[in-house]
């Protein structure tokens, strides 16, 4: 089923085929150069017994088309991982949440269970203490891939690590200082994000998306209400969408600028480091200016937004902002002019095209290996013109690529923000609240999909909606649920010690994985 | 190294002299809320409008303004938003950290009390390491604390540090509603502290579960697993309440 992504379609159009037929679609339409935004379990009702099948939605960004398909219910598949590597982690969460067998697949690991789930069941009930209903581990743990010899040693690191950052485990085999292979087991961060929004009341979905992954709290609003606004078919004004977009460009100002902080750190190179921290803390700060909350809580609504400007208030942003930009531009372009820096990030952590592309990555991470994806332009949230601004694409796979597309794309958020605020500034702000959103106005049997560039990338959630209106299934695609393997592909070759750098240069969410 | 000397001279001196100054906030933060005794009838439309429960009937009050739980508060301003009498007010007062749990309930017409601090933090007074942990946090209080590093709040220069080892540790600053995920590694991590030592709770999600204490994945904060010398309300904490709270452990 071919539809225009602002379209939502009925389930009645989307008649269920064999996994087979669903595998060959796959494959061709993936031949084509079609990305896997979403595959997942659907099930047939909201009964917790339900069977459920497989649903799959594919993206075209030359065309602006998606494509949708779902399956039968299913006990096992054959797994599609083998010719479509795009599909290998939405396999292995299938299995996980929904116990249906991907046959054949390579690695079939479990994305959320931690590889010491079956210790802390253990432990707990020796304890006397009872498992919070969580679901029981769903096998014994899974080793973790071994690279075996007489000179190899294994590192191990996390879930704690040595900073104020999430918890995740990474697991090296090293030759020397030379990693062979880096597995990366997270989990920890599972809070059961998607249950929570299929099983609870529909006005908890916002403020528990905005906390998907905090440091995309407008990414995640503005997918979430978009989506929203698609099925119920409500029209957002076009001030909404500027304040929505000043929202996103601001978050995507502070993570950037704080990432290129953090790359100088991990450098070496201290003065960009420290300045970057301060004016990381500025554009958030600019946020706070917008909504109260240095993270863009509160800003979305359906239908628009909580906040607006006036003309004042527009006028003190913009100033703001430009002191800021200035500030941000002079910091990194001292770390860009430093040959010891440029000579660091060189060739470090390198990602092929072809890896890139096999592997599904998105947003900046894979721009900077020479793919032309950004959701800001294949997929608009709004016809609000762009002011010059591109997907800013590097070619050389590295940890200089993403720091130069980051670097790029400050100037380009600047850009979009100056324009908005000036158009803001010379309009009077809105006179009527957003419209509430009525539970019964979301169409039944019904599937949507939203996608938003996200500072790190293209942010997809999808919702099926089921006979009484409810989720049947409501997907949160992350960019970092496709980019953490790119990541463990990026240290391949390279020196342990690389791993910060590396790691600081992709910036990936734990939680925003770990829903 | 010209550029860079020219480029230090443009980015000025940045800190702030810190409680001596008092930061200024954006007119639209929702700092400390103050409630105003008013007869409520039927009306419970807070009550609905709360997406963590934070609003709890007033002992011997039942018809009246209900209290306010800090420590479940998202600061959101719904409740505000929904009341037809104008009970609710959100300050632009940053200073929200408490040493005990009930000294987060805003309780209406009472006037908020300056907390002594008690006597067993003394010890840590000129020098305060803590091992940060994240438990099922969203980042966001965790780059909120994080920032404190960073030259504008300068956390070091109060003898405040954050730490690589639990070992290296005074106490450990909790993020999160401790998803059942890292129950065990906050637990082990805990114990590997030496003793005497401190728990913070950093957020509305590890004081209380915050958004996530109805998940069947996650545990309601660390109130309930480990002894709490110090909450820290917010979802997340402005830097400056965190700052705030863990100078106040040094007074």
């Amino acid at each position: 089923m071919l539809f225009d992504y602002r379209d939502t379609v009925p389930l009645a159009g989307m008649p269920p085929v064999s996994a087979e037929e669903m595998g060959d679609f796959l494959r061709r339409y993936l031949a084509e150069g079609w990305r896997l935004l979403a595959l997942f379990g659907l099930p047939e009702s909201q009964d917790h017994a339900a069977l459920a099948g497989l649903c799959c939605v594919l993206a075209q960004d030359s065309s602006h088309y998606l494509a949708a398909l779902r399956t039968v219910p299913l006990q096992s598949f054959a797994s599609m991982t083998p010719s479509a590597p795009q599909a290998h982690l939405f396999e292995r969460e299938i299995f996980e949440q929904w116990g249906i067998e991907p046959v054949g697949h390579p690695w079939l690991k479990s994305v959320r269970r931690i590889p010491d789930a079956a210790e802390a069941h253990a432990r707990t009930l020796a304890e006397g203490g009872s498992l919070a209903s969580a679901p029981q581990p769903a096998s014994a743990p899974f080793a973790f891939f071994r690279v075996e010899g007489e000179e190899i040693h294994e590192v191990a690191v996390g879930p704690v690590h040595a900073g104020v950052i999430e918890p995740g485990h990474f697991r090296f085999q090293c030759h020397g200082e030379n990693v062979l292979h880096l597995e990366i087991a997270l989990g920890y961060q599972h809070r059961g994000l998607e249950r929570m929004l299929t099983r609870g009341p529909l006005a908890r979905c916002l403020p528990l998306l905005e906390c998907a992954a905090g440091d995309t709290t407008v990414g995640h609003a503005t997918a979430h209400c978009v989506l929203l606004e698609r099925l119920a078919g409500c029209v957002v004004a076009p001030r909404a969408h500027r304040l929505r977009r000043i929202g996103l460009e601001l978050e995507r100002l502070a993570n950037h600028t704080g990432d290129l902080g953090a790359i100088a750190g991990d450098t070496g190179f201290l003065p960009t480091a420290s300045w970057n921290g301060r004016i990381r803390g500025d554009f958030l700060n600019a946020t706070a200016c917008l909504c109260g909350n240095r993270f863009g809580r509160g800003l979305l609504r359906f239908g628009g937004t909580a906040c607006d400007l006036n003309a004042d208030e527009c006028a003190d942003m913009l100033h703001r902002i430009r002191a800021s930009g200035r500030d941000v531009r002079g910091a990194v372009d001292v770390m860009l002019h430093s040959q010891s820096v440029l000579e660091r990030l060189t060739g470090t952590g390198y990602v092929s095209r072809e890896t890139a592309q096999n592997l599904g990555m998105v947003g900046m991470a894979a721009r900077a290996c020479g793919l032309k994806i950004d959701a800001r332009f294949h997929f608009p949230l709004a016809d609000l013109p762009n002011r010059d601004c591109a997907p800013r694409v590097e070619t050389s796979g590295d940890v200089l690529a993403r720091t130069l597309v980051r670097s790029n794309e400050l100037d380009d958020s600047l850009r979009l923000l100056e324009a908005d605020l000036d158009t803001l500034a010379a309009i009077p702000p809105l006179a009527d609240q957003a419209p509430a959103l009525d539970a019964a106005s979301l169409p039944p049997d019904t599937l949507a999909v939203s996608q938003v560039e996200g500072w790190r990338g293209e942010i997809c959630h999808v919702a099926v909606t089921g006979p009484d209106s409810r989720f049947l299934a409501y997907k949160v695609i992350d960019p970092s649920f496709h980019n953490w393997t790119g990541l463990a592909m990026a240290l391949r070759g390279n020196q342990i010690s690389d791993f910060p750098l590396c790691n600081k240069s992709f910036n990936l969410s734990y939680c925003g994985y770990d829903l | 190294m010209l550029r860079i000397i020219k480029e230090r001279l443009h980015q000025q001196y940045r800190t702030l002299d810190y409680p001596n100054r008092q930061p200024a906030l954006s007119p639209r933060f929702l700092g400390r809320p103050e409630l105003a005794p008013v007869s409520c009838g039927a009306c419970r439309a807070c009550f609905q409008a709360c997406p963590t429960g934070a609003l709890l009937p007033t002992a011997g009050r039942e018809d009246g303004t209900p209290t306010l739980d800090m420590g479940r508060c998202t600061f959101c301003g719904e409740c505000r938003a929904v009341c037809p009498k104008g009970a609710f007010t959100f300050t632009g007062q940053h200073r929200m950290a408490s040493f005990t749990r009930e000294g987060l309930l805003v309780v209406p017409g009472q006037p908020h009390a300056e907390q002594p601090t008690p006597p067993r933090c003394a010890l840590f007074r000129r020098s305060l390491k803590l091992r940060q942990v994240s438990a099922g946090g969203c980042n966001a209080c965790e780059a909120d604390s994080n920032v404190l590093t960073t030259l504008v709040y300068d956390l070091g220069r109060f003898g405040i540090d954050f730490v690589a080892s639990p070992r290296h540790a005074d106490g450990i600053a909790v993020t999160g509603p401790v998803s059942e995920n890292m129950r065990l590694a906050l637990l082990d991590t805990f114990n590997a502290v030496p003793q005497p030592r401190l728990v913070v709770a950093v957020g509305a999600c590890a004081i209380s579960g915050g958004l996530f204490r109805d998940s069947d994945q996650c545990n309601k904060g660390v109130t309930d697993l480990l002894p709490v010398d110090l909450f820290i309300p917010g979802c997340p904490p402005n830097p400056w309440t965190i700052l705030d709270g863990l100078i106040s452990l040094q007074k």
